[in-house]
C-alpha cells in the first residue's frame, strides 16, 4: 500500500486461541489482512477455518489473543468492552444470518434501536428510520413486526438497521444463509448498491461461491490462515468452490 | 435515555401481565400490610389521646372492687359507693371537683321516635370534669342534681335519632315513666378509646336515675378532677386514705376499690398499640423482603430468556451500562408498581378497618412516602444482581444463544 491514509481494517499477525495446553485451538493463526475503504470483501472457507472468528474480531465483538488489530490506524485490541461498544455503535453495522431482529418490536422500532443508543432525538430517529426502510424497499411496512414479514423482508429490516447507524463498514455474516436464491439475489444487489453508491465498505462471510461472486475481492481461510486473497473473477469463485 | 428505558420497561412488564402481577404480589402484600398496620395504629393512638384529652388530663376514676380485669374474687360481693362517699370526696383539698355516676340503659322516646341509649346520672360537675361542652342550652344545675329534677342533657347521636336536625332544647322526652325536659345539647365528641360512641348518651340528675330508674342508692363510679398544682399521686393517696377509712379497711388489708389515673391508662393503651403494630409491621417487612426476592428471581429468568435480545443490543452498540440501566429500571418500575398498588390497598384496608372498629382514618404522608421509597430501594437492591448479569454478557455468546 503506497496510500498515505491507513487501511480501514488492518490485522497484523492476529491470532485467536481458545483453550489452553493440549485442548488449545488456534482459530486464527498469525493472520495479516488489510481492507480499505470502499471495498466489498467476501470471506470464504470451510467450517472451523476461522472465518467467523475473524469476523467477530473485525466487528469488535471479540479481541485477538495475540497480534494487533487496527481500525483506521488505531489499535483496538486493548480497548475496554465499553469502548468497543462505542466503536460498534458509531462505525459498524451488523447483518446476521438469523436476522436477529427484536421479535416483538416493529420494523421501525428495530431500525431506531442503534439511534436510541446514539442518543438521537425521537423526531430525527423516526425520520431516519423511515428513509432507511425506504432505501431497502420497505416503505409502508414500518409497523409490521418481524413475524409478519418474509425472511427476505426481515433481512432488509436488518440491513436498514445497520444503515441507520450511519456506519463505515457493514459486516454481513452469511446474510443469505436462511434465504432462497431469488431473495438472496435481491439482498446482494442491495448490498452491492450500498457499496457502490454510498461507498460503504462491506465484509461478508459466506460459504456459497455464487454469493461470493457479488463481491469485488475474495479471501479464503483454511485452518486459521488465509490461503487465497484475490479479486473476484469467474475462475476465482470456481476454484473457491473446489476449495470449500 | 432514562425515559426510553422506562418506556421499554413498561412494555416488557405489560407484555407479560400475569407474570408481572404475580411478581409484584409479594411487594404489594408487604407494602399494603405495613401501610394498613401503621395507619390503623396511628388512628387508634390518635383516638386514645383524643379521648384522654376529652376526659380532661387530670381525671381520676374511682371504682368499687379490686383493680384488675378478672372476675370478682368469689364470695365477697362488691361493696357499692353511695352519694355520701362522693360528698366526702368533694371535701378533699387535693380535688377540684367530684362527679358521682349511676348508669342505666333505657329506651328513650320522643313522639314516634325512640332509641335505646345509655343513661348517666350525675351532678353539675360532670361536664367540666369529662370535658363536655354545650352546643345549645345549658348544663344541669346544682339544685337540679341535688333534688333529682326531671331534666336532662342529650348527646348528638340521641338528638339525631329523636329530633333529626331540629333543636331539642325545651322539648319533653320520655324515659320509662319519667317525662323529662331537655335543657341542653352536647357538642359532638366522637368515638371513645374502645370504639364506643360517646355521643350516644342522655345525662340526668343522679338522684333521678337512682330513684326512678335503678331503684337504689348505688353510685357505680366516681370521677374526680385533681386540684391545680397538686401531683396526681398525692391526690390518689388522699382518696385512698379517705376511702379506706370510710370503708373500714384494716391495716394490711387490700383495698376493695380502685383509683385509675386516665393518663396512665392512655399511655398503657398507647404502648400496647405501638408494640402490636410494631410487631405486625416487622412481619410485613419480612413479606417485603420475600417480595424482593421474587422480583430478583423473575428478573433473572427474564435476563436468561432475553439473552439473544441482550446480544443484539450489545452488537449494535449498547454499552454494558446501558443494558444494566435497562434491566435495573425494569426491576425498579416493577417494584414501584407493587409499592403504589400496595399503598392503595393498604389505605383501603385501613379505611375499612377504621369504619369497622370506629377508629379515625389518619393516612400519614411521611409513611406513604417512606413505603414508596422503600419499594424503589427493594427494586434497586434485588434488580441489581440480574441486571449486572445481563450487562456482563459476552455479545458473541449471547447472539449464539437460542
Amino acid at each position: 500500500m503506497v496510500d498515505a491514509t491507513p487501511p480501514l481494517i488492518e490485522f497484523r499477525k492476529v491470532s485467536r486461541i481458545y483453550g489452553t495446553g493440549e485442548a488449545e485451538v488456534r482459530a486464527l493463526d498469525g493472520v495479516d489482512l488489510q481492507i480499505c475503504r470502499g471495498e466489498f470483501v467476501a470471506i470464504m472457507g470451510p467450517s472451523g477455518s476461522g472465518k467467523s472468528t475473524a469476523m467477530n474480531i473485525i466487528g469488535c465483538l471479540d479481541r485477538p489473543s495475540a497480534g494487533d488489530y487496527l481500525f483506521e490506524g488505531t489499535p483496538v485490541q486493548d480497548l475496554s468492552p465499553d469502548a468497543l461498544a462505542l466503536l460498534r455503535r458509531h462505525y459498524l453495522g451488523f447483518v446476521f444470518q438469523g436476522f436477529n431482529l427484536l421479535p416483538r418490536s416493529s420494523a421501525q422500532e428495530n431500525v431506531e434501536l442503534p439511534m436510541i443508543y446514539k442518543g438521537l432525538p425521537a423526531a430525527e430517529r423516526i425520520a431516519r428510520a423511515r428513509s432507511a426502510l425506504a432505501k431497502v424497499g420497505l416503505d409502508g411496512r414500518e409497523h409490521h413486526q418481524p413475524s409478519q414479514l418474509s425472511g427476505g423482508q426481515q433481512q432488509r429490516v436488518a440491513i436498514a438497521r445497520a444503515l441507520a447507524g450511519d456506519p463505515m463498514v457493514i459486516l454481513a455474516d452469511e446474510p443469505t444463509g436462511n434465504l432462497d436464491s431469488h431473495r438472496s439475489h435481491e439482498i446482494l444487489l442491495l448490498l452491492q448498491e450500498l457499496n457502490r453508491k454510498d461507498g460503504i465498505t462491506i465484509v461478508m462471510v459466506t460459504h456459497e461461491p455464487d454469493i461470493a461472486a457479488y463481491a469485488k475481492r475474495l479471501v479464503i481461510f483454511t485452518d486459521g490462515k488465509i490461503v487465497k486473497d484475490e479479486p473476484v473473477t469467474a475462475a476465482a469463485t470456481e476454484t473457491a468452490a473446489e476449495a470449500v | 435515555m432514562l425515559l426510553e428505558a422506562i418506556r421499554l420497561a413498561l412494555r416488557s412488564i405489560f407484555r407479560n401481565k400475569l407474570r408481572s402481577f404475580l411478581t409484584i404480589l409479594g411487594v404489594v402484600i408487604g407494602v399494603a400490610a405495613v401501610i394498613a398496620m401503621v395507619t390503623v395504629g396511628q388512628g387508634s393512638s390518635a383516638q386514645v389521646s383524643a379521648s384522654v384529652e376529652s376526659l380532661g388530663s387530670d381525671v381520676l376514676v374511682i371504682r368499687p372492687g379490686q383493680r384488675g380485669f378478672g372476675p370478682p374474687s368469689g364470695g365477697t360481693p362488691v361493696r357499692r359507693f353511695n352519694l355520701r362517699d362522693a360528698d366526702a370526696l368533694a371535701e378533699l383539698t387535693r380535688l377540684r371537683a367530684v362527679a358521682p355516676q349511676a348508669t342505666s340503659s333505657e329506651t328513650v322516646v320522643y313522639g314516634n321516635a325512640n332509641t335505646s341509649t345509655s343513661i348517666t346520672g350525675t351532678n353539675e360537675a360532670w361536664a367540666e370534669i369529662s370535658g363536655w361542652t354545650f352546643a345549645s342550652g345549658r348544663n344541669l344545675t346544682a339544685n337540679e342534681a341535688r333534688s333529682g329534677a326531671a331534666v336532662c342533657v342529650i348527646g348528638q347521636t340521641v338528638r339525631e335519632k329523636l329530633f333529626g336536625a331540629a333543636d331539642p332544647v325545651g322539648q319533653q322526652i320520655r324515659v320509662k315513666a319519667i317525662a323529662c325536659q331537655v335543657v341542653g345539647l352536647l357538642e359532638e365528641k366522637g368515638a371513645g378509646s374502645f370504639g364506643q360512641d360517646q355521643d350516644d348518651i342522655v345525662v340526668m340528675p343522679i338522684r333521678l336515675v337512682q330513684r326512678r330508674l335503678n331503684g337504689n342508692d348505688d353510685v357505680s363510679t366516681i370521677q374526680a378532677a385533681v386540684a391545680d398544682n397538686v401531683p396526681t399521686e398525692a391526690a390518689i393517696a388522699q382518696i385512698e386514705d379517705l376511702m379506706r377509712e370510710r370503708r373500714k379497711i384494716g391495716f394490711g388489708q387490700e383495698d376493695d376499690f380502685s383509683v385509675t389515673d386516665m393518663k396512665e391508662l392512655a399511655s398503657m393503651l398507647n404502648s400496647v398499640n405501638s408494640v402490636l403494630s410494631g410487631m405486625l409491621s416487622s412481619v410485613a417487612a419480612v413479606s417485603l423482603l420475600v417480595g424482593g426476592i421474587g422480583i430478583m428471581n423473575i428478573m433473572l429468568v427474564s435476563v436468561t430468556e432475553r439473552t439473544r435480545e441482550i446480544g443484539i443490543r450489545l452488537a449494535i452498540g449498547a454499552t454494558g451500562r446501558q443494558v444494566l440501566t435497562q434491566f435495573l429500571v425494569e426491576a425498579v418500575v416493577l417494584s414501584l408498581m407493587g409499592g403504589v398498588i400496595g399503598i392503595l390497598v393498604g389505605l383501603a384496608l385501613a379505611w375499612g378497618a377504621g369504619v369497622f372498629m370506629a377508629i379515625p382514618f389518619t393516612p400519614s404522608a411521611p409513611v406513604i412516602a417512606l413505603a414508596f421509597c422503600f419499594s424503589a430501594v427493594v427494586g434497586v437492591v434485588f434488580g441489581y444482581f440480574p441486571a449486572r448479569r445481563a450487562a456482563q454478557m459476552d455479545p458473541i455468546e449471547a447472539l449464539r444463544h437460542q
